[in-house]
This record gives C-alpha cells, structure tokens and sequence, in this order.
C-alpha cells in the first residue's frame, strides 16, 4: 500500500527560498505507529524516492505528537530563480505519496 | 490607544496575509467576543524574490484597502491596536510607503485619524559592509558565505526583525504600528510580551496565528484566528462559527514551513516546543502550554536581499504529435546549440538563460522528477531570461521558430511542430529576480537599529 492511501496529509512548501520541507500526517496513533515500526519510511526510502543521496536528506525524524513525519531538502534551486519549477514548493509531494509502507 | 493588560485573558485575533480578505462573520463575531489586538502578516518570502528585487505591492492594493477598512472599523468597535508586519509583501520602505498609502487613504474615507507608528527595517548597503567587515554576518541556510559583491548586486536588503522594535513602538501608544519586514510571530507577540506574558507562550501563540485560519477546520480560504492568552497557557479557537480547532489541526500547523517543528530559531532565540501539550478543552477550541523560550547569547536577525538576474520574455505553446514527443530532448539539444550558433557575434551565450518548461513531462518537478514518462501532449513554456528586454525577446522568439520548424528525424508533419495559442505567440514578462541574500546578522541593540517614528494621520 502507498503512503499517499494511508497518510490523511502529504504535503511539500517552502522553509524559507532554500529549503523544502515535507510533511506526512497520520490518521491516528496506531496508522502512525505502524509506520514508524514499519521501516519502510526511512531517510534512505526518502532519497530514493527523490534521486537523492540519503545524506542530503535533512532533519528527517517521527514526530509522535503530531503523529507525524517530516524532513526537507535543499531546493535544486532557490525560490524564483529563473530555472526554478515551484516557487511555492507546494507540488513536489508525489513520489513521497508513491513511496510503498505496508 | 489602550495597551494595559486586559482585567481577563488576552484576546488577539490574527490575519495571516493582509490583501486575502477574511468572512465578515468571522470578524464580528471575535470583536463581539472582545479584541485586546489586532495583529496582521503582511508578507512573506513565500511568493519568490520579485516583490523584494523590485518593490511592487504583493496582492492586489483594492484586496488590501478592503481589508484595512474592516480592521480599522474593528478597531473603532473595540479600541484594540493594530500592529501590522512586513509591509506590502516584502517590507521594504518601498513596501512601508505604499502601505502607509493606502491607510491614509482607508483614514480619510472614514474621516479618522490615528496615532502611527512605523519601524523601517530595509537596511543601507553600508551597514551591511560594515557588518560583514566586523565579522558579524553569518551562513544560514544557503549555505554560502555573503560576499560583498553580493551585498553590491542586492536591489533591496530587508532584516526580519523580532517583537523589540515593536514592543519599543508600542510604549508611544500609537493605534497603529506599521513595520517592514518582521518575523510573523513578532505581530502577535510583541504587545503580549510587553505586558508581561511569558515569550514561549507568546511565541508559539504567534507560530499558530501566524497563517491566521489555516489552523482551523474546515479550512476554505483565508480567515482569521483566535488566541486568547493566559499567565500559563493559551487557547485557540476560529471566529468562525461553522469552524474548529482540534489537537490534529493545531498540531498539524505547528509543523508548516519549518524544518524543525520542536525547535523553532528566531530573533533573539529559539522557540522550544518539546514539552508543549495541546489539549482538547471542548469540541472547537485547544489550549496549549508547556511552550518555552530559550535565549541566544548573541541575538541575531535573518537578513534577506534579492538581485537583479534580468528580464524575462515567455512563449507558449503545446506539441501533440508523439514522434516529436519521443525526441523531446535530443530535439532540444540541438535547437540550443543551433540558436548559439544564431546568435553569434550578437547575443553572448553568457547574455541569456533559456529554460524550456515541458508541462507532461517535468515541468513541475524538474531536476526532482522520478516519472520521465511524456503525456500524449506536452506543454511547452519557452522561458527567455536575458541581461537586457532585448537580448530576452530575441532568445524567446528564435528559441519559438526553431522549435515550429526544426526538422527532427523521422519528422512527418512538416507544415509546423508546435500549437500556439495566441498571437503574437511572445509575451514580455518583465524582471527577473533570485535570492542572493539570506543570511543572519548579529545585531548589539535591535531597538537602536530598527528605531521607529510616530505619524499622526492622515498627515
């Protein structure tokens, strides 16, 4: 099952015009649970879901009191340069939706 | 203008982008409740580096007139003071200016006038040589030192300052405060913190009205929200009465645009969240405490700059014949190096950046994409970014010819490879900026830097 089935947000913005930072927010305690004992959500399954090496995945980390997980990236480009796509950020959530947890 | 603590809880209600236009009801109902300050954002980095490069107003002047009208009919209602931060999108004294333009023109429609207070936060190149030359600007998140071309490149140079220079406004009494950049937060809090609240309460109050209604539910456009504060807690709740705030909703937001939600650097700290708890106290309304503050030895500003990269002409235009489609980036390499050759002995290869956008392709994810499966159609964007409008519309139109007539192996539909919708199919759009500055700087007195004046308006 993908995570963008389970997940009740997935979601990716702007942390200021360098960084993007991505957010997935569980249903409740025991989904959240579940993912996190899982291992199928990890800083490595995040980077390959991106094409990105694991170790420029930032601050990625479970957050139980949101029932959340969240980590960002440094943007390819800044914020509104002129070879950027998203200035807002706001569609870069998909192959994190994709990613395969259960 | 009252600003002594309120004989009950601290009642602040939050517009999270002025220009967004808010519910009627929503405002009613939280100035019938009680108002002790209207607190207002009204800027952001968010929209990209145009509005800091060139000075323009973020949103539409009407959008903001309209809701400056209802803030300023609040405020009649319930005396509270309005304190709004970064002005005009970006805050910089152009922004200041153009905001306080359209107040005096809300103050002499309604025949008011009021007590101003405004704190200019655009800051001279220098006293960014001079901070940079004693060492006191440090990297932040771009990770590159600030150089001083890069100070000399800045169009406008802004610093996001914290709740002090407002708090220092607020002991004039004014009505209103206007100021330039300011961290979002420091709306909210500065007045709160100046009456003896504990900043961790404050702040994090500040972190979730920030956006203002973004934090309740069902969330349907911009609205407005709700804290109300106490010596040891807050609550927040939505004006709205079809909406609610739950532990998910608010918790949820305290993880929006930040990298970190426990831990939250700002002017003069951070803002330290891992014992907060969020408690559902009935059906709509969440109060929270346990939210602390930790202060930096050295306080320290975020500064943000943009410069000047060029000016833009674009074209549009949509391809449907999939033996193009399949060729898409061979076809594009050869039409880049065609249009050099074109160009030579006119236009420097280094005079122009041209950027074509494949919507069905990667046009939204670029470099990110993993799915490089074309659509049976794609949309194409020719982005011409140059030195000079000329060098950018000649790009732009060349790059649009070559691409309609280019003869690609394999080609049958030899009349044209692109649909264009209008014409003419090249469009000017104007400047084009980037970020070049996103730094801290160590600041010894943010009163003393970030001074503020007191207008009596309409002047």
């Amino acid at each position: 099952m993908k995570l963008g089935e389970i997940a009740s947000v997935v979601r990716s913005k702007n942390a200021g015009p360098f960084l993007l930072t991505f957010d997935v927010l569980m249903p409740d305690a025991e989904a959240f649970e579940r993912l996190q004992t899982g291992g199928r959500l990890t800083r490595e399954t995040v980077a390959d879901a991106y094409g990105v090496s694991p170790n420029e995945i930032l601050e990625f980390a479970y957050y139980p009191f949101a029932k959340a997980v969240k980590f960002s990236l440094r943007r390819p480009v800044p914020s509104g340069s002129p070879d950027d796509t998203d200035v807002y950020g706001a569609q870069q959530h998909v192959p994190l939706m994709e990613i395969d947890v259960e | 203008m009252n600003t002594s603590p309120p004989d009950r809880d601290f009642r602040i209600i939050s517009h999270g982008m002025l220009g967004y236009g808010f519910p009627v009801e929503s405002l009613a109902r939280a100035v019938e409740a009680g108002i002790d300050l209207i607190a207002v954002d009204a800027g952001s980095t968010d929209p990209g580096p145009f509005y800091l490069g060139s000075g323009q107003l973020f949103g539409s002047r009407d959008m903001i007139v309209r809701d400056l009208f209802m803030l300023i009919d609040a405020q009649e209602a319930t005396g509270a003071p309005i304190i709004i931060g970064s002005a005009g999108g970006a805050g910089t004294d152009l922004h200041v200016d153009l905001l306080l333009d359209a107040l005096s023109e809300v103050l002499t429609e309604r025949s008011l006038r009021k007590r101003v207070a405004v704190i200019r936060s655009e800051i001279s190149k220098d006293t960014l040589h001079i901070a940079l030359d004693e060492g006191r600007i440090r990297t932040f998140e771009t990770g590159q030192d600030l150089t001083k071309a890069d100070i000399d490149a800045a169009c406008h140079v802004v610093a996001q300052i914290g709740p002090e220079p407002i708090m220092a406004a607020l002991a004039d009494k004014p009505d209103i405060v206007i100021s330039g950049r300011a961290w979002d937060v420091a709306n909210v809090a500065a007045l709160p913190v100046a009456l003896g609240y504990p900043r961790g309460l404050a702040f994090h109050m500040g972190k979730i009205l920030e956006c203002g209604g973004q934090a309740a539910l069902p969330v349907e456009g911009s609205d407005l929200l709700v804290g109300i504060l106490s010596a040891d807690a807050f609550v927040v709740e939505s004006p709205h009465a079809r909406k609610i705030c739950t532990v998910e909703s608010i918790s949820a937001h305290t993880l929006y645009e930040k990298t970190n939600p426990v831990r939250l650097p700002c002017p003069g700290g951070t803002v330290d969240l891992r014992a907060a708890q969020f408690e559902q106290i009935d059906p709509a309304r969440v109060r929270v405490t346990g939210s602390a503050f930790e202060e930096a030895p050295i306080y320290t500003v975020k500064i943000e700059g943009a410069r000047r990269v060029g000016y833009r002409h674009i074209a549009i235009g949509g391809i449907r014949d999939p033996r193009m489609i399949s060729q898409i980036d061979a076809i594009e390499a050869a039409i880049r190096e065609r249009l050099k050759q074109n160009l030579e002995g006119r236009v420097a290869p280094d005079a122009y950046q041209l950027t074509i956008r494949r919507y069905g392709l990667d046009g939204v994810m670029g470099a990110l994409e993993p799915h490089r499966i074309p659509a049976h159609e794609l949309g194409l964007l020719i982005d011409a970014v140059g030195d000079t409008p000329q060098i950018a519309e000649t790009v732009c139109a060349m790059t649009r010819s070559l691409l309609l007539h280019w003869g690609y192996p394999g080609r049958k539909a030899t009349a044209g490879n692109v649909a264009f919708p209008f014409s003419p199919a090249d469009v000017p759009a104007g400047q084009v900026f980037a970020f070049n500055i996103y730094h801290l700087m160590e600041v010894s007195d943010p009163v003393a830097t970030f001074p503020h004046e007191i207008l009596e308006m309409p002047q």
